[in-house]
């Protein structure tokens, strides 16, 4: 699930993916005594989305912002590819971190193309190559070429949000800022959006910086996740597998909620464990099926359901893949390297 | 049916003599076409056009000095409430007044004119430019600004066009009362709508002038309002987009 190369890929228009390093950030706003964000210290590797997720007053956000310098951070550094982003012209700066918002900000007053071309216009892109660019990002998200021509009034929210994700992907920065950029969706829509995102990083390969404060929503996008508690104090920084199975402390695991085990078996499908071999009293009357590609959460709710017997797992082309039980459930999330589920130091 | 009362009650109203006189004109009638048509073009042609020139140069100063002022006002705030008092100040003056006042300091001139008229359009087109720049959404400059935009080019690209509806509904307000006080600035100095108006005051109260000034005020107005509308509508197809359209 986590690519750790920090080697970033280079496309001909620059990084394609660069990795970000904050040291020791620590963020005091004027007339505060306690800092929004104190000694935030995590490196993100290329091409990974790392989570910022915590309550509300957790300083996330804030901690987004320093990057691209929408907020001036008070000590510490935020390296991109290894540069510091302190003494930068902030504009310049801005133009090569993509940058989404809940409320997706486009501007009401010219056409969704004219939108998604922002920032190549800003860097001085030729007219041929903004419409080029942008018949391409219509195109990524599954907008037609007349959708292009309206105003963002005669959009749906959904075909919005995907606006605001092209825009900030138009110039093809090496690093995404998203802040709760699902947050403002209806919950089948958001579902498919993430699922229309996942889909794209998967091709595009982008560092990204995610915020939300919604554990779930970190738990499916994060390649990492950072969370944090009020005062900006990192309590983990991990895999989503490796905070559902190891919460840091009570917190933690107060946060990612007693469901965590639950949670975890959703993170796997049955295509990536070993499965058992035919029961040797072979009583398949009534017995029920689940595809290779269902979790290990999905699968126990069907063993829940049919009094514990196994399941037997069928792959897309019908054949039997093997069979699954409670115990091989069991075994699976104790043995790749998640430790014990159940204790929370 | 009589608009205005005689001046005095011997003699009735005392009509210029044009040549040759008509009934209509000399029973002073509500309204006499003869009259009106045969003096369009040597009365009220020219009266109309400057009229149309009082106000369209009043309105033009005014929108350069409130253009600034709003501007400035936008990026520094501290501005924008002296230059609100200052304003209020100037509109609250009576127009007779302030026309009166600057006679005794510039003289009955055009200048007189085009100060105090300008002066009414302040508060009017300073109060909506600002509104209109400050009125962007914070998601809309949040965006603007994570994106890099400068700020001068957040105010160019961004807050001017999106400030054009609060800005021509201010233009609006502001062309509809220069044109009415513009027919007062007549009584310190002959120009204008006013002056046809004013003459037929002055002349025991002649109905044709009198009504012939006032009607086409009004007609200016609401052809000057349309044309605003028009010029909003072309300026601005986003405003009127809807979803599905």
């Amino acid at each position: 699930m986590t690519n750790t190369e920090t080697v970033a890929a280079r496309t001909s228009s620059g990084l394609s993916a660069a990795p970000l390093e904050f040291r020791n950030v620590t963020k005091i706003y004027p007339g505060s005594s306690t800092p929004a964000i104190k000694d935030l210290s995590f490196t993100v590797p290329a091409g990974e989305v790392c989570v910022l997720v915590g309550p509300s007053g957790c300083g996330k956000t804030t901690a987004m912002r320093l990057v691209n310098r929408m907020i001036d951070l008070s000590s510490g550094d935020i390296l991109i590819d290894g540069k510091s982003i302190v003494g930068r012209q902030p504009s310049d700066l801005r133009r090569e971190i993509g940058y989404v918002i809940q409320q997706i900000g486009l501007f009401p007053h010219v056409n969704i193309l004219h939108n998604i071309t922002t920032v190549p216009r800003l860097l001085g892109w030729d007219k041929k190559r903004c419409e080029r660019r942008g018949s391409e990002l219509l195109e990524l998200i599954g907008l037609t070429e007349e959708m292009g021509r309206r105003f963002p009034s005669q959009l749906s929210g959904g075909q919005r949000q995907r606006v605001g994700v092209a825009r900030a992907l138009a110039a093809d920065p090496p690093l995404m800022l998203m802040d709760e950029p699902f947050g403002a969706i209806d919950p089948i829509n958001r579902e498919r959006l993430q699922d229309e995102f996942l889909r794209l990083q998967r091709e595009l390969r982008k560092t990204v910086v995610f915020v939300t404060h919604d554990i779930d929503e970190a738990i499916k996008m994060g390649d990492r996740i950072a969370i944090l508690r009020e005062g900006g104090e990192l309590v983990q920084f991990d895999t989503p597998d490796r905070i559902l199975a190891e919460p840091a402390d009570e917190f933690v695991a107060q946060f990612v909620g007693v469901d965590r085990g639950l949670k975890r078996m959703a993170l796997t499908t049955l295509a990536e464990i070993e499965l058992e071999p035919a029961p040797a009293v072979a009583d398949s009357a009534g017995e029920q099926t689940v595809l290779t590609g269902a979790t290990l959460r999905e699968a126990l709710s069907l063993i829940m359901s049919d009094s514990l017997r196994p399941l037997r797992v069928v792959d897309e082309h019908g054949q039997v893949a093997g069979y699954v039980s409670v115990e091989l459930i069991n075994k699976a999330m104790h043995n790749d390297g998640g430790g014990n589920i159940a204790v929370p130091r | 049916m009589m608009f205005l009362a005689p001046v005095a009650d011997s003699g009735g109203p005392v009509i210029p003599n044009f040549g040759k006189t008509s009934q209509c004109v000399l029973d002073n009638r509500s309204f006499c076409w003869g009259w009106f048509s045969k003096h369009w073009g040597d009365t009220f042609e020219p009266a109309l056009i400057q009229h149309i020139e009082l106000t369209a140069m009043a309105v033009a100063f005014g929108f350069v000095i409130s253009f600034a002022l709003a501007v400035l006002a936008h990026r520094h705030g501290w501005v924008t409430n002296p230059v609100t008092l200052l304003s209020s100040l100037l509109y609250t003056i009576p127009s007779l007044a302030l026309f009166e006042i600057l006679v005794g300091y510039i003289g009955p001139n055009w200048y007189m004119v085009e100060i105090a008229l300008t002066s009414y359009t302040l508060l009017l087109l300073f109060t909506n430019i600002l509104a209109g720049l400050s009125g962007v959404t914070p998601d809309v400059l949040d965006a603007a600004h994570g994106m890099g935009l400068t700020r001068r080019q957040v105010l160019l690209k961004v807050e001017m066009p999106l400030a054009v509806p609060a800005i021509i509904a201010g233009l609006r307000i502001a062309v509809v009362t220069v044109i009415s006080l513009a027919t007062i600035a007549a009584y310190a100095t002959p120009t204008g709508l006013g002056k046809p108006i004013f003459d037929a005051l002055s002349n025991g109260g002649f109905n044709t002038a009198f009504l012939a000034g006032g009607i086409l005020c009004v007609i200016l107005a609401i052809v000057a309002d349309g044309l605003f509308v028009l010029v909003q509508r072309g300026l601005t197809p986003w405003a009127s987009a809807r979803r599905g359209a």
